[in-house]
Order: C-alpha cells, then sequence, then structure tokens
C-alpha cells in the first residue's frame, strides 16, 4: 500500500501547477472566488486557453486531441484545476457529446462537430428531460417523424441548461412507438437556429436564467444529424449518462470550499466577529467535514485505482456521485451558516455582490440554494441509490 | 395540561388562516414582490382591519392585549402565505420594543398608527463585524447638549426602506441603549436590498444624527435587556412563522408524491421517499409542539422562559433545513424553479434560522444554561 503519488505523478502535478499559475486569467480566478456567475464568455474563453494547451479534452481519444494520461494523472489535473480556482469547461461539450461522438459518429460528424466542440465554436445544450420524463427518461414523448431525408420534431424539453445561448442541441427523440420503451429512442443533433424552435427562460431560486423550456414545432433535422442507429438512441444515451456522472463528485472542488472555509474561520476569529464559543462549534465541523471529506478522497482514488487495473468503476460512480454532492451541499451550507444574517441579501441579478469587499456573504446563500441541484441532476440521488442496491447489492 | 385553544383563539386561527388563503396565494405574493416596495400595502391594510396589528399591544394603547398563543396562530398563518409585509417587523421586533419600554407619549405618539396600519416601524441591530448574534451594539451614541448624537452602520434591517420610524441600538457611556430615529433625519442613509427570501432588508449608515433626548426609549444603557425580552418573544413568533411554512411544504410535497408520475406510478408509491416524507412528517409535528411551548412561555419566569424559546428555535432550525431540503429534492427539479411554491419556502426557512440566533447558537445557549430542564431541586 502507497498513498502517495509517485515522484512522476508528482512532476507531474507540477507541471500542471505552473501552467496554471501562468494561464489562468486573474478575472477569471476571481469570479470563481467570489461565487460570481460564469458567463458564457467566461467559459468559452477559457476553454479555448486550455484547448491551446491541448488539455481542454483530455480523456477524448488520443486521435482527437484528448491525453492519454493515466486515471491518476487525470485526477490530478482536475483537483489542480479546482484548486486553481479555475472553472470547468461546458460539461456538454466534453464530458457528454464529445466522448459520444468519438464512439458513435460517423466520420462526416467527427469532421464536422469535434475540433469545433473542443475548442467551443460550437456551444452544445442537452435536450433529455421532458416535463413529464425526469427520472423516468425513458417515457420521452417528443417526436420525430421520418419525412424522406429529414425528421420532424414536435413537442417540448425542458431543464435544457443554456439553451439560450447554445448553437446545437443533442437530444432524444421517439422515432417508434410501437415496442418497448426505450426502444423506439433516436440521438438527434440540431442545429439550433431551425425554424420552429422556441427556448423560453426558467427562472431558479438562486435568482438566475441557466434553465430553459425547448419548444419543436415541425423542426425539420437532415437524417445525416442522427447519432447511431435509429430507434437505439437509448444505447448512446446510457454511455453519455455514465460519462455524465464519473466527473461528478468534484472532490477537488470540495477541497477548494473547504479551504476557502479555513480562510474564513482565521479571518472570522481574527476581527473577533466569532464569539468563543462560536470557534469551537465552528472547528468541531470543520473537522467532521474534514473526516468526511478525506474518506470521500480516499474512496475515490481506490476507484481511480480500481480503474487503473481495469476493474469495475461503474457502480461505484454512483457510491461518488451521492457521496460528493452531498459533500458539495453540506459545505454551501456551512458558508451559509457562517454569513449568518449579514448574507440575507441577495445579490443583483447577474451575480453582482452587494458589497465587493464581502462578495464571500453575499454568495453564501444563493450558492447553498443553487447547490441543492446537484442531488438532482445527472441522475437524482435516489436514483443513483436504486442503482447501487440493483447492481452492487443485487437487490 | 390541555392543549385546547379558546374559541376565541378558534376563531381568530381560522379567520387569519382564511384571509391569507383567500387573499394571498401565491400568485398574489409574487405580485408584490414584484412591486416597488416590495411588499403589498393592500394585503397588510386587510391585516390591519381585522385587528391584528393591534393584537400584542395592550387595550390602554389601542391594541388588544394578546398573548403568545394568539400571536403563535397568526404567526402560523403568515408561514403558510409565505407572507412579505411587515407584520414581523413593525409589530413584532421593533412594535415589541416600544410594547415593553417605551414611554406612554412615545406609545401615544407611534403606536395608534402601527395598529391602523399607516406606520411601519424597523428595529435595526446587526451591525457588521460583530459576533453574527450577539446583543452589543458599536453605533456610537454621544451625549450632546440635552440630546444625542449616533455615528455608525446597520445591516440586515427587516423592512428598514418602509419604516417611517427605525428603532436604534447603539452603545453609550451606559451601555447598550435603544433610540428612536425618523427615517427622514439628517444623516441617516438608507441602502435598501432585497433578501434572498423575498423580504425587503436594508442597510443603514448613520453620519452625526442628532436626536433629541426624548429619542430615547427606556432608560440609558437598558438596551441590551430590552432586546433580550424582544428576541424571546420575536423568536416564539418565527417558531410559529416556521411551522406554518413547514406545514405548507409537507403538504403541497405530499400533493406532489400523490399526483407525479414516473416509471408509470406516483413516485409517492416509492418506499425510498414514503419514509422520508413520514420523517418530514414527523419533524413538522415535533415542530408544532415547541412552537407551542415558546408560545406559552413567554410570561414565566426568565430562566425557564429562556431555556423554551431557545430549545425551539434549534429544533425548527434542524426541522426547517430537514423538511425545506427534502421537499426540494423529493420534486426534482421544479423545486428549484422560482415559480414553485417551495423553493420559497426553503428559502424563508433558511432565512428564519438565520434571524435571531441559528442553531448552532440555540444550542450553545442552551449549553450555558445547563440544558432545557430546569435543574432537579
Ligand atoms: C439545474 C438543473 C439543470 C438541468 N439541466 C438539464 C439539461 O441540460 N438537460 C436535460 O435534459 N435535463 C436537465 N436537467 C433535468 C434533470 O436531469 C432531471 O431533473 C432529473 O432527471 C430528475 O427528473 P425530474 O426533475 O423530472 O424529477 P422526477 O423524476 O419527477 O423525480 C422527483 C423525485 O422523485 C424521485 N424519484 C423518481 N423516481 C424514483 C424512484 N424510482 N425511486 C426513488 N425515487 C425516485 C427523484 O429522485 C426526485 O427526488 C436539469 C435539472 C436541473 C435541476
Amino acid at each position: 500500500m502507497q498513498l502517495d503519488f509517485t515522484p512522476a505523478e508528482i512532476a507531474f502535478r507540477d507541471e500542471v501547477r505552473s501552467f496554471l499559475r501562468d494561464a489562468l486569467p486573474d478575472d477569471l480566478r476571481q469570479k470563481m472566488v467570489d461565487r460570481a456567475h460564469l458567463g458564457k464568455d467566461d467559459i468559452v474563453r477559457w476553454q479555448r486557453i486550455l484547448n491551446a494547451r491541448g488539455w481542454a479534452v483530455t480523456h477524448w481519444p488520443a486521435e482527437y486531441g484528448g491525453q492519454q494520461w493515466t486515471p491518476t494523472e487525470r485526477y490530478i489535473f482536475q483537483e489542480e484545476m479546482a484548486l486553481a480556482h479555475a472553472p470547468e469547461g461546458s460539461p456538454f461539450n466534453v464530458n457528454m457529446i464529445g466522448p459520444v461522438l468519438c464512439r458513435f459518429g460517423t466520420p462526416a460528424q467527427k469532421e464536422r462537430f469535434l475540433a469545433a466542440t473542443a475548442n467551443i465554436d460550437i456551444w452544445w445544450c442537452q435536450g433529455f428531460s421532458e416535463p413529464g420524463a425526469g427520472s423516468d427518461l425513458a417515457s420521452l414523448k417528443t417526436s420525430a417523424v421520418r419525412d424522406g431525408d429529414h425528421y420532424v420534431l414536435n413537442g417540448q424539453k425542458i431543464w435544457t441548461t443554456q439553451a439560450q445561448h447554445a448553437d446545437w442541441m443533442f437530444g432524444l427523440f421517439r422515432t417508434d412507438n410501437s415496442g418497448k420503451q426505450q426502444q423506439g429512442i433516436s440521438f438527434l443533433l440540431l442545429d439550433m437556429r431551425t425554424p420552429g424552435i422556441t427556448v423560453r427562460p426558467i427562472e431558479t431560486i438562486d435568482g438566475e436564467h441557466d434553465a430553459n423550456e425547448v419548444f419543436f414545432d415541425d423542426v425539420r433535422v437532415p437524417v445525416e444529424n442522427l447519432v447511431g442507429e435509429e430507434g437505439r438512441g437509448w444505447d448512446v444515451a446510457k454511455n453519455l449518462l455514465g460519462n455524465e456522472r464519473s466527473g461528478i463528485a468534484r472532490i477537488g472542488l470540495s477541497k477548494e470550499r473547504l479551504s476557502q472555509l479555513r480562510a474564513l474561520e482565521a479571518q472570522l476569529t481574527a476581527s473577533g466577529e466569532l464569539a468563543e464559543e462560536e470557534r469551537h462549534v465552528l472547528a468541531r465541523k470543520l473537522a467532521e467535514v474534514e473526516v468526511d471529506l478525506r474518506a470521500l478522497e480516499l474512496t475515490q482514488l481506490r476507484v481511480v485505482a480500481a480503474d487503473a487495473h481495469g476493474g469495475g468503476a461503474n457502480a461505484a460512480a454512483s457510491i461518488l456521485k451521492v457521496k460528493g454532492t452531498e459533500m458539495q451541499q453540506r459545505m454551501t451550507e456551512l458558508v451559509t451558516e457562517l454569513a449568518g444574517p449579514a448574507g440575507l441579501a441577495m445579490p443583483q441579478a447577474g451575480g453582482r455582490t452587494n458589497d465587493p469587499d464581502e462578495g464571500w456573504v453575499g454568495a453564501a446563500a444563493p450558492f447553498y440554494f443553487t447547490m441543492r441541484k446537484v442531488s438532482i441532476f445527472g441522475g437524482s440521488n435516489e436514483i443513483q441509490k436504486n442503482i447501487i442496491a440493483k447492481t452492487l447489492l443485487g437487490l | 395540561m390541555d392543549f385546547e385553544l379558546t374559541d376565541e383563539q378558534t376563531m381568530l386561527s381560522e379567520t387569519v388562516t382564511r384571509l391569507v388563503a383567500e387573499s394571498y396565494d401565491f400568485q398574489q405574493r409574487e405580485h408584490a414582490l414584484r412591486s416597488d416596495t416590495g411588499w403589498s400595502r393592500e394585503a397588510y391594510a386587510s391585516f390591519a382591519e381585522m385587528g391584528l396589528l393591534g393584537l400584542p399591544f395592550a387595550e390602554e394603547d389601542g391594541g388588544i392585549g394578546g398573548g403568545g398563543v394568539e400571536m403563535m396562530l397568526v404567526m402560523e398563518a403568515v408561514g403558510r402565505g409565505l407572507m412579505v409585509e411587515p407584520f414581523f417587523a413593525t409589530v413584532v421586533l421593533a412594535g415589541g420594543v416600544l410594547r415593553r419600554a417605551a414611554s406612554a407619549a412615545q406609545r401615544a405618539a407611534i403606536l395608534p398608527g402601527v395598529i391602523a396600519g399607516d406606520t411601519i416601524l424597523a428595529l435595526a441591530h446587526s451591525e457588521p463585524g460583530l459576533p453574527r448574534h450577539s446583543l452589543d451594539a458599536r453605533v456610537v451614541a454621544r451625549h450632546t447638549g440635552d440630546g444625542w448624537t449616533l455615528d455608525g452602520h446597520k445591516i440586515a434591517v427587516i423592512h428598514g426602506q418602509s419604516a417611517d420610524h427605525l428603532v436604534v441600538s447603539a452603545l453609550s457611556d451606559a451601555g447598550v441603549s435603544l433610540f428612536l430615529v425618523e427615517r427622514d433625519a439628517p444623516g441617516v442613509t438608507i441602502s435598501a436590498a432585497r433578501g434572498y427570501d423575498g423580504i425587503p432588508i436594508a442597510s443603514l449608515a448613520l453620519a452625526d444624527v442628532g436626536l433629541p433626548a426624548s429619542a430615547l426609549i427606556g432608560s440609558d444603557g437598558e438596551g441590551a435587556a430590552i432586546l433580550e425580552r424582544v428576541f424571546e418573544e420575536a423568536n416564539a413568533a418565527l417558531v410559529a412563522e416556521a411551522v406554518g411554512a413547514m406545514a405548507e411544504t409537507f403538504d403541497v410535497t405530499l400533493d406532489y408524491l400523490k399526483t407525479r408520475q414516473q416509471f408509470g406510478t406516483a413516485i409517492g408509491s416509492f418506499q425510498a421517499l414514503q419514509h422520508r416524507a413520514v420523517e418530514m412528517l414527523m419533524q413538522l409535528e415535533l415542530s408544532r409542539s415547541m412552537a407551542i411551548l415558546a408560545a406559552v412561555s413567554l410570561d414565566i419566569d426568565p430562566g425557564q422562559r429562556a431555556r423554551n424559546v431557545s430549545a425551539a428555535k434549534a429544533l425548527i432550525g434542524k426541522s426547517g433545513r430537514i423538511i425545506g431540503q427534502e421537499a426540494v429534492q423529493m420534486h426534482g427539479a421544479i423545486g428549484i424553479t422560482s415559480e414553485y411554491k417551495v423553493g420559497h419556502a426553503f428559502k424563508r426557512l433558511t432565512a428564519i434560522d438565520a434571524l435571531l440566533g441559528d442553531r448552532d447558537f440555540h444550542i450553545s445557549r442552551l449549553v450555558a444554561l445547563r440544558g432545557v430542564y430546569p435543574a432537579a431541586a
């Protein structure tokens, strides 16, 4: 047993560190520190910097721009990104549609989309969920009816994150009603400027506009935009959802938040804003969180190591998703508790905090509210537990 | 033991619950939130018409002389409707200070307007840089001539923007003292914001604000004691409001569990959710018990009163979180949209925990008081 990184891994970490120190623009870093809302421009700008270094899509196959890193190197990279306050790239581009096209795309689709996706010349959104089909995704109804060399789409998607900025959508549509639910679903790519598409924003409780409803009214999509076989979109989607889940524990992010909490503890102690008793309570809570985070981190590393030896990491991804998201939520809850009544004021729309010197205070509560979503999307934590019960426990 | 309400109390509860249900549905609340002031004069006026704004005030001040139980019933209805109107700020907080400590002249000058719904009050106590739930103040009160001058900064002043009169805590030579400040007095600057729970709040800058001697409430240096007492009543009211918000959240969630279909069945048929809904119900009932305890404790001996109120506030801090978080989670994505009530209830429950001492604060207070139960004789 050896829990330390090897010298080669440490050298790799230092290389990542020094790159991030030089390449991450200060204003972006500050936004991340303040928990300010990142705009499309912010994410595009950063992903292009990473892409220029060859690090935007590291887990794609090497022929499409990926890096042949070991699972441990990948882990180190993710952690260093989070600790440096670097934004994540667009998950829809990097973790979802990119890998799917690498695997299922036609040569023409690869040619047309992959490089543009890595560089976010195309901004993607994910059209899976519908009002009646959330956890039960296979019950989706939005139809794609073949008409010559086009599909004609009618129906509605919901919760489509960033659809207002998207150039393209990848989505699931029903091409057949006759067999088992899963069988009549097809995976299509569509240009968001196609006539007949309406995007309507949904405001969330943190005051932001990230989610949308998308309506389809006789939207014509060329048949060449089908990914995989007609009616076999479910296989493509399952592959994609597996990828969506794998990065979702975000230990690096929780570590970064923990270090922020420690800094806050020191700051509030020094300024006398914490009464003696409060200091003890806070210290205990932070220690408890550290215990849980350390356990989660080592569990993730065990999964990473098992992955390196070709072990089955799939159901483990569900464990990491549940525990990782609970950890992220606990962190934001602690910051909100610390802000207390001073954190009551809601930042103005667009994420400006009320008082720039007190950025963390103003951002604390909205961040806590918005983080409630991580246990809902990407397959809710209840659904993850169902998966664990079925695949690991055989229940 | 008797947990029954009197006939009058039952009637009060029914009328105020009906008033809120009929005149303050979610759309009307949204509408109020979007207005300039962020709350509805009309809804507030209907409270005045029912005499609710006079509830805790003495009959000789034009009030009704109601007690903790009456306040609990009204606040529960306020919580059910997630009302953002200044009832708590005006009647319970600042009004509580006036009721407990103001001179007859001060009461006569201000309370009739309060009871009629024409006058809005706010309490400015929290300050940046002080421990979060402290009774201290750093705003400076200096004797000048036969009056006072105030200097300093306040935050989280609930409904500060709409207030006609502010009750401001400040530190004089004698200790923390309370003052009446007119909102348009020279040197007073109010910056308005919205709380994440929708309720308007403000910060307050006081620069050389000159006050007459008659602005002092109670005696010089008595402020912390007055506030401690008023905060106990206010906490009992917040606990009741939380119970209302939790009850509403629970009802909405239960309804959703019965109607939302996934995998060809109502999601409420999944045992994983059933047990959690049961836990929510149990937390709600425990909270209700503690709201009753707090409400009937307001006039008992101070030591036990403090224990009971802190126990109640600590408990609802926890159950508010459980119920709020579970309601959002069990609704799935719809739970975190601002078009849907449970997300707002979750936010209000979060704010209630943060106000006047959160769960940790009240648990620590109970540690200092050596527990909830009276010491064995
Ligand atoms: C912020 C946000 C962004 C999103 N972005 C996108 C996007 O870009 N594209 C997209 O397609 N979708 C997106 N989603 C949708 C997301 O995938 C769904 O919210 C999720 O699949 C859950 O579906 P639902 O919200 O309809 O909840 P429901 O499926 O209605 O579930 C309600 C509750 O019941 C529980 N439940 C359901 N079935 C079971 C069961 N069998 N056993 C136990 N419990 C169960 C759930 O866990 C949940 O607590 C987003 C969601 C959020 C919150």
